[in-house]
């Protein structure tokens, strides 16, 4: 019981802290391909702080409904951050919420933000929100058949087990269809986290914002809030990546293998951090329009993914 | 003999609501609460008579009659599950009603509405009780002309006619093939009892079995709405009464899926594979094309009317998934199937009908249906407003409410289809799962829409600026549902034990020990996946407050929301929901058939513009090119009789004496 509770409170203080390094560590990335000096690695703690010690200003046009939404997106986001491995794959919440569950976790914050952009009548709200609806739509069946893909690989949905199973079958475990499955997530895990060429994180361009359209009345605290909801999604999308498909290095529970474990996994991070910089520095934001193209890329290979598992599972 | 009267005591409160209703019409508040206070009453009878069959045994009644026509009730789990879901609904939308009809007050005749309001729910009780085919066609048919005369409850307006004459259409067709089916099936029982029919497919002949199949998809199919039998859902729904159109979008459809089960599983026997994969292409497509249409639509009754052929669809993968497990002879994963798709129905029941009423209260205090002139009820209407989210949540399947646990269910019906030995059956049905998949996204999507567009920032008409929170009669109905919606998405472990007492007795093996425990749900084998609804929804409420702690907030100050620095932004700088869905609709460009038009009018010269007309619409394929050719081709063999038809006397005496000839002639060469 005590080891669960340790667990527990580890695992909410990984999250709460990692979040800024790792958008920290993704800029400094950028910033390196882009050969500039680039912000601080902990700017992002910086950031959140002073947004933390201003006061807010709310728009006239809204109602209670602006207030509750960075609340429950983060808490919306940080109840899935417990059903997720991180350093181990010993979760007290793992049973709370398999793989499909996290997935609608994060369709509640989105959702609620949508709401929030509407909330402030502003054309900039509604943009975002309609943009961030329609992309969640088109990423949504290529994330159920990826993880449809995975769970027959493995035979179970929750994560923490998803990394045992596929730690457990060694090198095996990297068939076909469990790389095509990783390709058609790293797809989706950019467009989950609002990166180019779907969203431009950086931009406060008008007419290319997706995220930040949606968050552009909020201030002060609130805006912390949401921005920190945000870091946490991006580190939870990254650790999804390395541990259900490279669950290497992973421990398995508080013991002396968590050393290892957090050297690992940050290794794992910073591979992706610096696959996504280059994705981000090589590629223009696309239009809106050719979205689809992008996803049904990412559709076609989860199928086949899927597929190839099915057709494979004899042998 | 407890249920006994229990039972007689509900059918007859409904009576004497009915009888009442008539009795009083001529006062306006005193018919109201007796016949509202009398189906209220009457659905209370119902939920303790259901629950009481559900933890007892079969209930039965037997009336000793022909085998042709007999007035027995049968009353098993399954039964008594449906009444429940009927009782607990009409039991809100009895409360919600007392306030609603104030609306008609001096204008219509609200004794009539109480009378057939009664006597609608009382037949939705008796279709699901009877033991009968003939008893059977008869409440059947009861419950569809009495919907027909609701549905034309204002049948001032002409819209609300053509609505009608569309649904009691429909619904004869699919009253037709419901005959045949039955037909079919006492050819060989000898008897129209449903006892007589149990396990009859083993003595029909394989085409015979398909026939009969084919029949009552199609009919069943057409009440619940399945495309592209749908169309008369986005017609009837929006032209009832909303208290009217939540009992037939909650419930009156669900009586189909009812006596598809009953059908399918206990009458037919599930033994052919082709009969699951033919359902679950129709059900994948109507959600699909359900939520796709629903996107498009600006008015707020047809938008829920076409979220009923989605969710009808995402009812029916469950049930298909089911039948392929059964035909499969995997009955576990059948009963698995199953459970979802019983899930799905209940949670469809209560969010939808919460959110008709929420329609309703949006009519009754603005009297408008079109989200575009909306904006801004929540100030005004706070309380809809915060039902109305409770719905629009369980439907788009966020956790920790209702809708949620059935997907996530559907999902994992899915994805047990690995176990099946047919490569080709195994991805088909994995497929789908993209599809419920974008489903649920566009579902979300549009409830974002609908929310926000009619309930969030600036009231955008003179109308919707003056709305006042509707009475506390209808606030209370949509309480209950809302209640319900959030007691149904964290009890789940429990609801999934009650759902699978039901599927045994039809699939033939339990599986509650496999799939649940301590607040948790799991698939089977051995919780591969599991779920705690109730967990995720104490971590939600212990983690809401963390931010505050964290970032203990001082000051906020009001100010205009941003608007480029132009003057005061107003609520014409609002996204409107044609915007909101504009880029779905450039990606489904195909499917919907987008039509734009603008019509510029000019002064003297090219220059000078005096006014715009910008005209878009999308498209409805099915009217289209699937009824309208019929239609038409009906109509053109209907001209085609005209030639007969001189209109002279002395022609059609010329008639009589030929059909005359004929038959004596017949009757002379002894028959043929």
């Amino acid at each position: 019981m005590l080891e669960q509770f340790v667990l527990f409170i580890f695992q909410l203080l990984v999250i709460l802290a990692l979040a800024p390094l790792l958008n920290g560590l993704i800029k400094k990335l950028k910033a390196f391909f882009q050969i500039r000096k680039g912000p601080p690695l902990f700017q992002s703690y910086h950031d959140l702080l002073k947004l933390m010690r201003k006061d807010s200003v709310v728009s006239e046009n809204t109602s209670w409904l602006f207030n509750v939404v960075p609340v429950i997106s983060f808490a919306s986001v940080l109840s899935a951050g417990l059903m997720i491995p991180i350093f181990t794959t010993a979760l007290p919440f793992g049973f709370a919420g398999d793989l499909i569950a996290v997935v609608y976790l994060f369709a509640l914050a989105r959702f609620s933000i949508a709401l929030a952009a509407l909330d402030t009548g502003s054309s900039f709200g509604g943009m975002g929100a309609s943009r961030e609806m329609f992309i969640a739509s088109l990423v949504e069946p290529a994330m159920i058949l990826s993880i449809f893909a995975v769970a027959i690989n493995v035979g179970t949905t929750n994560i923490g087990f998803i990394s045992t199973d596929v730690l457990s079958q060694g090198i095996t475990a990297l068939s076909p269809s469990h790389l095509l499955a990783f390709v058609a997530f790293f797809i989706i895990s950019i467009a989950e986290t609002g990166r180019l060429p779907v969203d431009n994180p950086a931009t406060h361009l008008e007419l290319t914002m997706v995220h930040e359209a949606m968050i552009l009345e909020y201030s002060g605290k609130q805006l912390a809030v949401i921005e920190l909801g945000v870091m946490m999604k991006q580190l939870l999308v990254f650790s999804l990546l390395c541990n259900i498909f490279f669950p290497w290095g992973i421990s398995s529970g508080l013991n002396a293998g968590i050393v290892a474990s957090i050297i690992v996994f940050s290794v794992k991070i910073l591979v992706l951090g610096i696959c996504m910089a280059i994705v981000e520095s090589t590629t223009a934001k696309w239009r809106l329009f050719r979205l689809p193209d992008l996803m049904s890329i990412s559709l076609m290979l989860a199928f086949l993914a899927v597929v190839f598992s099915i057709i494979m599972r004899g042998e | 003999m407890a249920f006994t009267h229990l039972f007689l005591g509900l059918v007859f409160t409904y009576l004497i609501g009915a009888a009442l209703s008539l009795a009083l019409h001529r006062n306006d508040r005193s018919v109201t609460y007796a016949s509202f206070m009398s189906s209220f009453l009457a659905s209370v009878f119902g939920i303790i008579f259901s629950l009481s069959v559900m933890y007892g045994d079969t209930f039965v009644i037997n009336i000793p009659g022909s085998s042709i026509l007999q007035f027995g009730v049968s009353i098993d789990k399954l039964s008594a599950f449906f009444i429940l879901v009927i009782s607990i609904t009409s039991l809100a939308v009895s409360i919600y009603s007392i306030g609603y009809v104030t609306e008609y007050f001096g204008k219509k005749d609200v004794g009539y509405l109480g009378f057939l309001f009664n006597i609608f729910i009382l037949s939705m009780i008796l279709v699901v009780s009877v033991s009968n085919a003939v008893m059977f066609i008869i409440v059947w048919e009861l419950m569809s002309i009495i919907s027909y005369f609701l549905v034309i409850y204002e049948h001032e307006k002409s819209e609300t006619r053509k609505a009608g004459l569309i649904y009691i259409i429909m619904t004869h067709v699919g009253t037709g093939f419901i005959i045949l089916s039955f037909l079919v099936m006492a050819s060989v029982a000898g008897s129209f009892n449903f006892e007589s029919f149990k396990g009859i497919g083993g003595q029909l002949s394989p085409a015979f079995k398909d026939m009969a199949f084919l029949f009552a998809l199609i009919g069943f199919g057409t009440k619940a709405g399945i495309v592209p039998l749908h169309i008369w859902l986005p017609y009837a729904h929006p032209a009832a009464p909303s208290n009217v159109s939540a009992l037939m979008s909650g419930v009156m459809i669900k009586t189909a899926i009812y006596m598809m089960i009953r059908f399918f599983f206990e009458f037919l026997g599930v033994d052919t594979l082709w009969w699951g994969i033919l359902l679950l292409l129709v059900a994948s497509i109507s959600s699909l094309l359900g939520v796709m249409y629903a996107l498009m639509e600006h008015d707020i009754k047809r938008l829920l009317a076409y979220h009923s052929v989605e969710n009808i669809g995402i009812i029916l993968i469950g049930l298909s998934v089911s039948m392929i497990f059964m035909s499969a002879r995997q009955p576990e994963l059948a009963a698995f199937g199953l459970i979802a798709a019983l899930y799905h129905l209940i949670n469809h029941a209560m969010f939808k009908s919460l959110l008709f009423m929420g329609a309703g209260s949006i009519i009754f205090s603005t009297h408008t249906k079109d989200i575009e002139s909306l904006g801004g009820l929540i100030k005004k209407m706070p309380w809809t407003a915060f039902f109305f989210l409770i719905g629009s949540m369980s439907i788009s399947a966020l956790p920790p409410f209702n809708g949620f646990v059935s997907e996530w269910l559907t999902f994992h019906a899915q994805l047990l289809s690995t176990n099946l030995s047919i490569n080709l059956v195994t991805i088909l049905v994995l497929g789908s799962g993209a599809a419920l998949a974008l489903t649920s996204a566009l579902a979300a999507a549009c409830f974002v829409k609908a929310f926000g567009i009619s309930f969030l920032a600036l009231p955008r008409t003179v109308p919707a600026e003056n709305a006042k929170e509707v009475p506390n009669t209808m606030l209370a109905g949509m309480g209950i549902l809302s209640f319900m919606c959030i007691v149904f998405g964290i009890s789940a472990y429990y609801v999934v034990g009650i759902l699978d007492s039901l599927s045994e007795p039809i699939v033939g093996i339990g599986i509650a020990s496999n799939i649940t425990n301590v607040f948790t749900i799991g698939t089977i084998p051995s919780f591969a996946g599991s779920i705690s609804t109730t967990w995720i929804a104490l971590l939600l409420i212990l983690f809401m407050p963390l931010p505050i702690i964290l970032f203990r907030s001082s000051l906020t100050s009001k100010y205009e929301t941003w608007g480029c620095g132009q003057p005061r932004s107003t609520a014409r700088n609002e996204y409107t929901a044609t915007a909101f869905s504009k880029p779905i609709r450039k990606w489904l460009e195909n499917i919907y058939r987008p039509h734009r038009e603008i019509y510029t009018t000019y002064a003297n010269s090219h220059f000078f513009k005096t006014s715009f007309k910008f005209e878009s619409h999308i498209e409805d394929v099915f009217e289209q090119y699937l009824y309208n050719p019929f239609i038409e081709l009906t109509l053109a063999i209907s001209r085609s009789f005209r030639v007969i038809q001189t209109g002279s006397i002395h022609a059609y005496l010329a008639y009589i004496f030929a059909v005359l000839m004929i038959l004596l002639i017949s009757i002379i060469t002894g028959g043929i």
